[in-house]
């Protein structure tokens, strides 16, 4: 089970302002979520390895050479704000 | 025009019996008369259609066509990046985002002489199984206007069911092509994981996520697929394996493959109309020439669990992008924390919003081994299920879904909506290919779906069979009859 600090914690994390109303919610829509998911406790997984991919690959490796990009005006013709070349964002650091 | 497939109009197009702009011009009109209804489409690119119409033409007439998808009105899944057309995922945070570049399936599309109509409509970041979970607005089931076409790409399984692209693609995550397709008649594929570059389509869940084509029938499906598969060094998960003329394999036959039936894909609860339409398939298949033997797939059962962590955990971190910063909406405010946090909480829905929650959660100290690690084990036995049922069967045969169409509304609760996919995650979780085929109709007149499971990189299997089966049968030539 998780409760209303659990809530408030990972909406914290994953950096949504959530209203009372959505973290009330939520809590009670994770909690049932969160019962069926823990029917995989029931799975025998002992000694059984992870699947992170579906498909075996191995990494893949290219030569490092320099190649056109985007231009630069193109990245940030879809800025909310900006500053020249720059996005332009609040402020992030205190006095 | 309406309702001739892709390989139909090019054949109409070779003789000059029809042309690119005049097929084009149809289909616009048709949009107009029909789309208030169904609500499809999310963007119309009127002009460029009908630009690219005219270039088709110019080829068609000196006899140089692209190939067989020149002249051929699609639609797109409006998850896939198309150079200044607008691209919305369905949802608010990405308001006002225009991208500079061309997905790679966009690219391979408009270098074979597709016209692009639009962009179409999907539950928000594709998360979803009804297309209600829009935050521009719900799409209905050409079939019955009071039902959901089935999501995550129902707006393209809308489009072509309701005679509106004569093909499109999606991408499938769950089931976000077969289960649409299942409800809307039409045929959906799902390639295996990396069959298909990934590159500008926006990401969901990256180690489940696949582009796949709509159709109205199987040859139109072989066409499209092989015009979009091959590697692409842009995306690192895209596989470096030759395309097959998946065309020329279709008319191959059935006689002497092997099927696998798994009983765990006949569950309590599932309609018996769709019960009764697959077993008849089956039926058919036989009649054929192939043959049917029982597999087992025990932990087709914990599927979705598996996948409701695995997917919500992928996606968070996926969707941290969406942050004001530099693209999309932002909502200001005093931080860049402040920034951030309302930004998102006015830009995501409600689903989306538990999706990042829970993935969060699964992924945070303490839980990750008890879901994440967990989660990633069954998927291992998974795989292992459907490789050892391989050895002795060359195809799965299935139902595509539990149940067919069912009404907007009805599915309020989460939990409910993620049963929808039961059958179609296990696909996902190995990464093999797989087909909706239509198969009939329950007694209310909605369709149902045939699915068709194969080995990896194995399409070509899985397309001959829907094809043999799909030529036994008439169901593509009934179309709903919209109001």
């Amino acid at each position: 089970m998780i409760d209303r600090n659990d809530v408030e914690h990972v909406a914290r994390l994953t950096r949504l302002a959530l209203t009372e109303e959505e973290l009330e919610r939520m809590r009670e829509q994770l909690n049932s979520i969160l019962a069926h998911l823990d029917t995989l406790r029931g799975v025998d997984t002992e000694g059984v390895e992870p699947t992170s991919h579906a498909v075996d690959i191995v990494n893949v490796m290219r030569e490092d050479v320099v190649e056109p990009c985007l231009p630069q005006e193109a990245m940030l013709a879809n800025a909310p704000d900006r500053s020249g070349e720059l996005f332009r964002v609040p402020r992030i650091i205190e006095e | 025009m309406i309702y001739q497939p892709i390989h139909a109009l090019a054949d109409a197009y070779r003789r000059g019996d029809l042309t690119p702009p005049a097929v084009a011009e149809a289909y616009l009109a048709r949009i107009d008369a029909v789309d208030g209804r169904v609500g499809a489409y999310l963007t119309v690119v009127r002009e460029q259609a009908l630009a690219a119409a005219r270039e088709s033409e110019r080829r068609w007439r000196t006899g140089t066509p692209l190939g067989p998808l020149d002249g051929a009105p699609i639609a797109l899944k409006d998850v896939l990046c198309t150079r200044g057309v607008r691209t919305t995922c369905g949802s608010k945070i990405l308001e006002g985002f225009v991208p500079p570049y061309d997905a790679t399936v966009v690219e391979r599309l408009r270098a074979a002489g597709a016209v692009i109509l639009g962009k179409t409509n999907l539950d928000e970041f594709a998360m979803g199984s009804s297309t209600e979970h829009s935050a521009f607005h719900p799409t209905r089931n050409p079939w019955d206007l009071t039902r959901v076409p089935g999501g995550s790409s129902g707006g393209s399984a809308a489009a072509v069911a309701a005679g509106i692209a004569a093909g499109g693609f999606g991408s499938d995550t769950g089931g976000s092509i077969r289960q649409p397709a299942a409800f809307c008649g039409v045929v959906g594929l799902k390639p295996t994981y990396g069959r298909v570059s990934r590159y500008g389509l926006v990401a969901l869940a990256s180690s489940l996520d696949q582009i796949g084509p709509f159709a109205q029938d199987l040859t139109d499906a072989a066409h499209l697929l092989g015009v979009i598969a091959g590697h692409d060094r842009r995306d690192a998960t895209s596989i470096q394996a030759p395309v097959p003329d998946y065309v020329a394999e279709l008319a191959r036959g059935v006689a002497g493959l092997t099927l696998g039936l798994p009983d765990e894909y006949f569950i309590d609860g599932m309609d018996p109309d769709v019960e009764r339409a697959v077993r008849a398939a089956i039926e058919v298949l036989k009649s054929l020439g192939a043959r049917v033997e029982s597999v087992s797939l025990p932990t087709t059962k914990h599927s979705l669990a598996a996948y409701y962590v695995i997917l919500p955990a992928e996606a968070s971190s996926n969707l941290a992008r969406y942050d004001g910063v530099k693209f999309g909406l932002r909502v200001p405010a005093r931080d860049i924390v402040e920034m951030e946090s309302r930004t998102r909480a006015a830009g995501f829905g409600a689903e989306v919003k538990r999706r990042i929650m829970l993935g969060t959660y699964a992924l945070s100290a303490g839980y990750y081994d008890a879901y994440y690690g967990k989660a990633q084990s069954v998927r291992t036995l998974v795989r292992r299920e459907f490789a050892a049922a391989f050895a002795r069967v060359d195809l799965i045969v299935a139902p595509t879904t539990p149940n067919v169409a069912f009404k907007l509304g009805e599915k309020e609760d989460p939990l409910s909506m993620y049963l929808n996919d039961v059958f179609t995650i296990p696909g996902n979780l190995a990464g093999i290919p797989g087909v909706s085929v239509p198969c009939g109709f329950s007694v209310s007149g909605l369709p149902i779906g045939l699915q068709l499971l194969g080995r990896p990189l194995d399409e070509a299997r899985v397309l001959r069979a829907a094809y043999a089966y799909e030529q036994a049968t008439s169901w593509r030539t009934r179309h709903p009859e919209l109001p």
